[in-house]
């Protein structure tokens, strides 16, 4: 049998797509998971990455808490939050929150640093407050960016979400971890494609989010 | 002439570490007139500019406008009240054309149709098609962005624009284009404007008054144009003004008190004994049946339209200034020029000697005036 082969049979069995153990309800988990760390990620990174690029200061602290953040394995940290927390959401929303951070800091500080610095003079000369100059001067430009980073965190979280299973959390991984330890293959290759699937349609959601929020005027221009 | 609307009182820019930008400076710039600070890179004419909407504040000295020191409102009002231009324009490249002229109106708070109607209105005003409302700023020209630039800096009708080396990222000739309109424009609406600038032509050609400072942020000398052509305080000027400013100095002279002479000027058409009864003149500027110059001839030849001499640039008396004059009496193979009238029919010529009579003669009021300011 081929991967195709177990693919086809894993999504073929109507068992697959209903109860606790199903797809909807895996996927679903999923995605809460995933969404709970973009956000937790996005609502530590942005801020400090908006600030400290409009400002041009602390490039450097943000390096260094870049890598360090980027050095620290996922399912190692997982491991020791478990061991130290107990089970629960909390173990493994930190190594996730952990892993999105750096790339929503850093691109958000590069993407506010790369703004082009003769409108933002421009605007504070006509008389706007810091705040609509970073908000409605700096951002709309940094936008595609500060996407692309979010984009980043995104599939990064999506595909390190399967380790919940360890942890006996849900998701997509369930399937994966499960299928490895029962030996049933056809399963760890519909997690697998699953998971897979849903980092392509983040992909699709961001694309067509940048097309909604990015003005014409920057797509034109880049 | 003219009132004063900003005073710079002795103010002094120095940096924390040490360098001084702007040493002991003072201008009274005149209300409602375009005074254009000058001089080398490091002479501090930006940052003098700056220091008017408070983008850079002065270490020491105060600068008022209209008799209030500019510390008094809160920053961002004062600068809604005085239109900015930068280089490059700065336009945000994310709003449409209309909605970046309508960005200070919309700042004080007027409703998006008015400041949107107002914008419209100014995109008339400095010379843009109104088919670029919707455009955004990556599809202008960069000729066109600065004068988006200039619209936005008008749109709320501030008294004062501050211009920070606006033409000079542009071409010579849209930048010459540019030069006239803000003229143009400063003759209908009549603002208070601070011009910085590198360049010293377009200082001469701008400024009701010119400021010329020296590295190290001095004032070296502030004067009107003719009379800083005329009159450079030290040599730091006269070096600064280059070479040719006996040349430029005629820009100011008028040209409509030139003598022309109608006697050499002949119809293709013209048979001999008209050419002949004309011969007291050197050579006979030949024009066309509506009497546009075609070129000149020699009297006592047959008139022969493929060896006519070129005739070089007309000027048009009144409207144009003795150097245009001169440059088209140099320019000429006969050593004459040809003034024009405002369809480009010859309306008599006028030769290198006569030019520079009146040149001398002009000379001499100019002195004469100079002194009797003083």
């Amino acid at each position: 049998m081929n991967v195709l082969d177990f693919a086809h049979s894993f999504f073929g069995d109507p068992a697959h797509w209903h109860g606790y153990d199903g797809i909807p309800t895996r996927l679903v988990e999923h995605i809460t998971y995933s969404l709970e760390a973009l956000l937790l990620a996005a609502v530590i990174a942005l801020p400090v990455g908006l600030v400290t690029g409009h400002y041009g200061r602390g490039g450097n602290a943000l390096a260094l808490i870049a890598t360090a953040g980027r050095a620290l394995p996922s399912f190692g940290l997982l491991v020791l939050m478990f061991i130290w927390l107990g089970f629960g959401l909390v173990p493994v929303m930190i190594p996730l929150v952990v892993l999105a951070v750096p790339p929503i800091l850093v691109t958000t500080y590069e993407a506010m640093r790369s703004v082009d610095p003769s409108p933002v003079d421009a605007a504070r000369g006509m008389g706007m407050s810091e705040a609509r100059v970073l908000f409605q001067v700096e951002v709309p430009v940094a936008l595609p960016l500060i996407l692309s980073g979010l984009r980043t965190a995104a599939i990064q979280i999506i595909s390190t979400a399967t380790i919940a299973a360890y942890v006996s959390l849900g998701g997509l991984g369930r399937y994966i971890i499960d299928g490895l330890y029962q030996r049933d293959y056809e399963k760890v290759v519909g997690g697998a494609t699953l998971v897979a699937a849903l980092a392509l349609a983040t992909l699709a959601l961001f694309w067509a989010a940048s097309r909604l929020a990015v003005s014409r005027g920057v797509r034109g221009s880049a | 002439m003219f009132g004063v609307l900003i005073r710079i009182d002795a103010v002094t820019k120095r940096y924390p570490d040490g360098t001084v930008a702007v040493d002991r400076l003072s201008l009274d710039i005149p209300d409602r007139a375009i005074t254009v600070l000058v001089g080398p890179s490091g002479c501090g004419k930006t940052t003098t500019l700056r220091m008017i909407n408070r983008m850079v504040e002065p270490t020491e000295g105060s600068i008022l406008l209209d008799g209030a020191d500019i510390r008094q409102q809160p920053v961002n009002s004062l600068r809604r009240s005085m239109g900015y231009v930068i280089q490059n324009a700065g336009l945000f490249q994310h709003r449409t054309i209309l909605d970046n002229i309508a960005t200070v109106p919309r700042l004080l708070g007027w409703s998006k149709p008015k400041a949107r109607g107002r914008a419209a209105e100014l995109m008339e005003r400095v010379g843009l098609d109104t088919s670029l409302a919707k455009r955004y700023p990556y599809q202008l020209s960069g000729g066109q962005q600065q004068r988006v630039g200039v619209a936005r800096a008008l749109a709320a009708d501030p008294p004062v624009l501050l211009m920070d080396e606006p033409f000079s990222a542009v071409d010579p000739v849209v930048r010459k284009g540019l030069q006239d309109e803000l003229l143009r424009i400063q003759d209908e609406l009549g603002k208070t404007i601070v011009f910085v600038t590198h360049d010293i032509d377009e200082a001469i050609k701008l400024g009701t008054m010119v400021a010329v400072l020296r590295t190290g942020g001095r004032l070296a000398q502030f004067a009107p144009p003719a009379e800083l052509l005329s009159e450079p305080a030290d040599t730091f000027v006269e070096d600064f003004l280059g070479a040719d400013r006996g040349i430029r100095r005629l820009s100011f002279f008028p040209s409509d008190e030139l003598p022309l002479q109608t006697g050499p000027l002949v119809r293709l058409d013209a048979d001999a004994a008209q050419r002949t009864a004309r011969s007291d003149a050197p050579y006979l500027l030949v024009t066309d049946a509506d009497g546009r110059p075609l070129g000149w001839a020699e009297p006592d030849r047959p008139l022969d339209r493929e060896r006519l001499l070129d005739h070089g640039r007309p000027f048009r008396p009144g409207a144009d200034s003795l150097r245009t004059a001169l440059d088209g009496a140099v320019l000429s193979p006969t050593g004459w020029a040809v003034a024009v009238d405002g369809d480009g029919r010859a309306v008599g010529v006028v030769s290198q000697q006569v030019i520079g009579e009146a040149i001398r003669a002009a000379h001499g009021r100019a002195g004469a005036g100079v002194k009797a300011a003083r």
